[in-house]
């Protein structure tokens, strides 16, 4: 990423941003590893692997935001991608679980031995390699999205009817991944992992490693967002956002852009999926659901499209209450919550909170600019 | 008057020959039960063909007994008794209860399992001659599928007597299936007997000319061969028409399921993710309506679906423009957002039926003209779905002309047409958006009620059909409604012809991912609008 | 030699037809380069539907239309058409709302347009200096940093025309500049086309009469997608059948 960017890329929220995840990244194990169970401020592991959860979730959000916020695709079948990522990394560990599986067969996986078969299916392949299975995290959830994407907007289909075609999408994927057939599991996807790079996922180490690893890609993939949106690719997706015909008119492949900015946030929910399998221990169809893709929209619509910050915020925060209430006595009333979210936030809060704080900062200093300089008109700045 | 009284002479005439019928029968039973008190499997086997030539009324109870066990004897008395699960006797040629006390030797008739299959095909050439017209049809079926050659007197003797001509035919069809599978039946009979095979002409009629017991003379394998290849042309025609009946009967559930998204979508342009739970609502107050029956007055219980239909439409309509005013009205304009608020609401409704009926499926029942099915040439063709395919055609009809003939239709199209220049024209445009929308809804909601019939009631009802709903209203061309007609048939009948080759998953697969590059090829469906307005 | 040659924009049988509805009918015109042309017609005369041919938005089902004396648009997109140097302003003014005056030019100014190129880019000094001189053009150096979103009616569009200018195409296609404007604005927009028209072709689609007579350019009135008249502003609005069309018969 060259200087420019980075420089350009850098504002005061974005940097209170970065503090926070670092922060984070390195007090949970200290609270979780060195502080002494007995203590106060000591976080159990489960604890940890929740926040983990919470981290990956808040990758998703991000590509989410990046296309829907500063281009305007809402895709209904983010899922698709996070899925498939976690089954890129999934089969990695199914490939490392070796002869301690329960049919104790070094090849092929035991729901394949349950199953009768004799081999390992060819798509299987090198994914007993961890490089492999890394590029292959990146590489087929971007592949889906380039294809899809290819035909998608060079036929112009947008608005909703690009939702819906995205959502049916990762239907037809979760009809497929459901069936045994399929080579993935089937039913139960797969799980029952034992080894990460050679270290034991149950260990407390290898999970708040684990935590840190997801704490440093969502500052990596944050970075890359606010570099690409303050580019002037940036200000061109914007621009498409605002009046797609315009920016055509222009001279500017829409299809192009779009395709570039799809593409590379299907990569990034790629990388959340693959973090967060190991953290969760399993990865199975239901990932796959339409359900879920449209929840992680609303996370982004809860923190404010078109903020990043908000994107990540919002996944945490709705995620923290998901957790809060359904593992209570308040459990039956989650949906209820749930949908009064998705209904509350597009009628009441439609810039999402952190994009209400930056509207009423800048209302402020519109008031402050108007007393300075007595009646100039000055306008709200972006965002 | 002397028309009626014939009448009436004629049916006692009937009843006196039918009681002599039975009468004269009456001493071959006590004949036959004589062999039961030998206690040796080859007299018991005589008895159990003797009580079945007897055509006695008794015969069935007897044989019945004998399977079960519950057939005594006393050697002693020389008499035979059946015994009831409570242990009590009763005489086996009359019925009646034995009044004195039971013999000290009674012991129970044994079978082995050479007689069970001989008590079975006895049972089925008794239930030949039974009184009632159905239990004889199934009778013919069983003997054609065991081909058990202690039936054919039997089956003789029911093919004389039968009147009713279908039946008649399926008892000729099992003589010929017992014929070709006897070996001592002249080729010539067996040629008669392929012959009839091959008129029936189904996948058993196949299996039977395929599997000739060896020893067959070659005229008669030949003819068997002949038959089988014709057959098998028919069977392919018909599988043909089996499938597309299957895709009519899916189009119409989905063109149940997206006309009211039509309305909503296609129309007014609201992408509504909650029409799914609109089609539950309705599944649902035909549920209420059914228990209301259930407990008020069973009688009614035909009448359930016309009560709830109109009462779905209310109900379901109802909360579509409680949804309008409350929700949408503040959305138009923001198609995204809206998509967002309604899968909320949707959430929100699927809970809220969870809490109030359970997450479990509800039990709604189909009414007495909804159930059975008819034959139609080689397909099978049931009621309810019949009765869906005519529904879904109905509402269909009636939407059209609602939109066509009535004030409120023109009203609704002069809205979606120019907003603004129907407002000018003193049109409430507020009332017509609330009225339109309500009026997708209920749609949904009676979809609901024809749903309930033939899918599971449950809370997640709706969400089964609301990616289906969206795919068939954007292939078929949003604000179209025959669009959406056509593509509901169409993609039903595609996917039904894609299941056998491709299974009823991957079959789906295709047919979304085939949607998707359709979409592509064609962003504004099959029937698009052109022109400058749909740019906007 | 070829009708269309030595024309910047030849039109000829184009035909577009909507639903049975004709919004074209066999329309045939050719534009020179360096002229100024306005085009008038009443509501629903295929104005809007011309431009959409001409920059590819919409196909018609009969016709040609040749740019530049040799090139065929019929088969080319939006994009490849505003790559070849026509740029068009819609009749409602559209610009980039989120983004300053500044970068709405920015975006506009003549440069590589491909995304892979784009996110390592930035203004180069020069590019800076067309800024500066077509917001002094457009008279909105004043504004430069406020959100376009926030500009009123007639300022916008002026951005558009000053992002047309950005663009440096060969040909401008203005729809219905001044509507909305005030009598000033719609003064100084005239006056802005003038200046622009001495180094760009501009057609530009009017129903303001005094405006066009302002422009003081060669008229063509259309009527039911086909040229009704065409010659001076006085020569057109005495022509019987114009005036028949206009106010009804």
């Amino acid at each position: 990423m060259s200087s420019h960017l980075l420089v350009r890329s850098l504002d005061r929220g974005a940097a209170i941003f970065l503090v926070v995840v670092a922060a984070a990244a390195l007090l949970v194990p200290v609270f979780n590893l060195v502080v002494p169970p007995t203590a106060s401020l000591h976080l159990p592991t489960y604890v940890v692997a929740l926040f983990g959860k919470y981290v990956c979730y808040a990758i998703l959000a991000l590509s989410i935001d990046l296309i829907w916020g500063y281009c305007g695709i809402l895709s209904l079948g983010h899922g698709a991608f996070f899925a498939l990522g976690g089954y890129a990394m999934g089969m990695y560990l199914m490939r490392q679980i070796g002869t301690r599986g329960v049919y104790a067969n070094p090849i092929l996986p035991d729901f394949m031995v349950f199953l009768n078969w004799k081999e390992l299916p060819v798509y299987w392949y090198g994914f007993q390699h961890f490089p492999y299975a890394a590029l292959m995290v990146v590489l087929a959830p971007g592949v889906l999205a380039f294809v899809f994407g290819w035909f998608a907007f060079r036929s112009r289909v947008t608005g909703v009817y690009l939702s819906i075609i995205t959502q049916a999408m990762t239907y037809a994927l979760m009809l497929g991944f459901f069936r045994n057939n399929f080579g993935f599991g089937g039913n139960n996807g797969l799980t029952d992992f034992k080894d990460f790079l050679g270290f034991n996922v149950q260990a407390e180490t290898t999970r708040n490693v684990l935590f840190s690893l997801s704490c440093v890609a969502l500052m990596l993939g944050f970075l890359v967002c606010r570099g690409i949106v303050a580019s002037k690719l940036g200000k061109v997706l914007i621009a498409i956002r605002d009046a797609e015909a315009r920016t055509r008119f222009l001279g500017y492949r829409v299809e192009s852009y779009k395709l570039f900015v799809f593409t590379l946030s299907a990569c990034m929910a790629g990388i959340a999926g693959a973090l967060y399998v190991p953290q969760v221990g399993i990865i199975n169809p239901s990932e796959f659901a339409p359900g879920n893709s449209i929840e992680a929209v609303i996370w982004v619509a809860v923190g404010g499209r078109g903020t990043l910050t908000g994107a990540a915020l919002g996944a945490v925060l709705v995620n923290y209450a998901k957790t809060y209430f359904t593992s209570g006595a308040l459990a039956p009333y989650w949906l209820f919550m749930l949908g009064s979210l998705f209904i509350g936030v597009t009628l009441f809060l439609p810039r999402g909170v952190v994009g209400t704080l930056h509207h009423w900062t800048a209302l402020r200093r519109v008031k402050l600019s108007a007393a300075a300089e007595d009646g100039v008109a000055a306008a709200l700045p972006a965002e | 008057m002397g028309f009626g009284r014939g009448c009436l002479v004629a049916l006692l005439l009937a009843f006196a020959s039918m009681l002599g019928h039975t009468a004269a029968r009456a001493d071959g039973l006590d004949d036959a039960l004589a062999h039961f008190t030998a206690d040796d499997f080859d007299e018991t086997g005589t008895g159990i063909a003797a009580v079945a030539a007897s055509g006695n009324l008794r015969a069935e109870a007897v044989l019945r007994a004998l399977q079960n066990g519950q057939l005594m004897y006393s050697a002693e008395r020389k008499a035979v008794y059946v015994q009831d699960d409570a242990g009590k006797l009763f005489d086996a040629a009359t019925g009646r209860p034995v009044t004195s006390d039971p013999p000290a030797d009674l012991d129970a008739v044994s079978i082995n399992n050479r007689l069970r299959g001989v008590i079975d095909a006895a049972l089925g050439g008794l239930t030949l001659l039974s009184k009632n017209p159905a239990r004889r049809l199934e009778a013919a079926a069983a003997v054609f599928k065991s081909r058990e050659l202690s039936a054919l007197p039997t089956l003789e003797n029911a093919i004389r007597q039968e009147q009713d001509p279908s039946i008649k035919r399926a008892l000729t069809q099992a003589r010929a299936a017992i014929v070709l599978s006897s070996a001592d039946a002249s080729d010539e009979d067996k040629l008669a007997a392929v012959a009839v095979i091959r008129e029936r002409g189904d996948q058993d009629a196949l299996g039977l000319l395929q599997s000739l017991p060896g020893g067959t003379s070659e005229p008669v394998v030949k003819a068997a061969a002949s038959a089988a290849a014709a057959v098998q042309s028919r069977l392919a025609i018909w599988n043909t028409v089996q499938n597309a009946w299957y895709g009519i009967s899916l189009g119409s559930v989905l063109l149940l399921a997206a006309i009211g998204l039509a309305i909503t979508f296609g129309v007014m342009g609201v992408i509504n993710m909650a029409h799914g739970e609109m089609v539950m609502i309705g599944a649902y107050v035909t549920f209420v309506v059914q228990e209301a029956i259930r407990t008020s007055n069973p009688a009614l219980f035909d009448y359930s679906l016309a009560i709830a239909i109109p009462l779905a439409f209310v109900v379901a309509g109802f909360v579509g423009i409680l949804i309008e005013r409350c929700i949408i009205r503040f959305l138009y304009g923001r198609p995204l957002e809206t998509l967002l608020a309604t899968w909320g609401l949707s959430l929100i409704l699927q809970q809220a039926v969870r809490t109030m009926f359970g997450p479990n499926n509800r039990e709604v029942g189909n009414p007495s003209f909804m159930s059975g099915a008819f034959d139609l040439g080689g397909i099978t063709i049931t009621y309810n779905r019949l009765w869906i395919v005519c529904f879904a055609l109905a509402a269909f009809a009636a939407l059209l002309a609602l939109l066509r003939f009535t004030r409120f239709g023109l009203e609704m199209r002069a809205v979606t047409q120019n907003r603004a220049m129907a407002a000018s024209m003193g049109i409430r445009t507020s009332t017509i958006d609330a009225l339109t929308f309500g009026l997708g809804s209920g749609i949904a909601g009676m979809a609901g009620v024809a749903l309930s019939q033939i899918d599971n009631v449950s809370p997640n009802l709706g969400q089964g059909y609301i990616i289906d709903s969206f795919m068939v209203v954007v292939f078929g061309g949003v604000g179209n409604l025959w669009g959406t007609l056509v593509g509901s048939f169409l993609l039903g009948i595609a996917n039904k012809f894609l299941e056998p080759v491709a299974g009823a998953v991957l079959g789906k697969i295709a047919i979304l991912v085939f949607i998707i590059l359709f979409i592509q090829k064609r962003p504004r469906g099959l029937f698009a609008l052109k022109g400058r307005a749909v740019e906007a | 030699m070829e009708p269309f040659e030595g024309t910047l924009l030849y039109l000829e049988g184009v035909t577009v037809s909507f639903d049975g509805f004709r919004a074209l009918n066999n329309l045939s015109f050719a534009i020179k380069p360096g002229e100024m042309r306005a085009i008038i017609g009443p509501n629903g005369a295929g104005k809007t539907t011309m431009m959409d041919v001409i920059t590819g938005k919409t196909r018609p089902d009969a016709g040609a239309v040749i740019f530049n004396g040799r090139y065929s648009l019929l088969r080319r997109d939006e994009t490849e058409i505003a790559e070849m140097g026509i740029g068009r302003k819609f009749q409602k003014p559209t610009v980039f709302d989120s983004h300053s005056v500044f970068d709405n030019l920015a975006l506009a100014v003549k440069a590589d347009r491909r995304a892979r190129k784009t996110l390592w880019r930035r203004e180069t000094p020069a590019e800076h200096g067309r800024i500066d001189e077509i917001l002094k053009t457009i008279r909105l150096t004043a504004v430069q940093n406020r959100l376009a979103g926030s500009l009123s009616h007639g300022q916008k569009q002026w951005l558009e025309i000053g992002m047309l200018l950005a663009q440096d195409p060969k040909l401008l296609l203005v729809d219905e500049p001044v509507a909305g404007m005030t009598d000033a604005e719609t003064g100084q927009t005239a006056e802005l086309l003038k200046e622009i028209n001495r180094e760009h072709t501009i057609v530009v689609v009017e129903h303001d009469m005094t405006f066009v007579r302002d422009l003081g350019v060669p008229v063509m009135c259309l009527h039911e997608g086909s040229v009704l008249a065409e010659g001076t502003i006085d020569q057109v609005s005495q022509n019987e059948r114009v005036v028949e069309v206009y106010l009804g018969r």
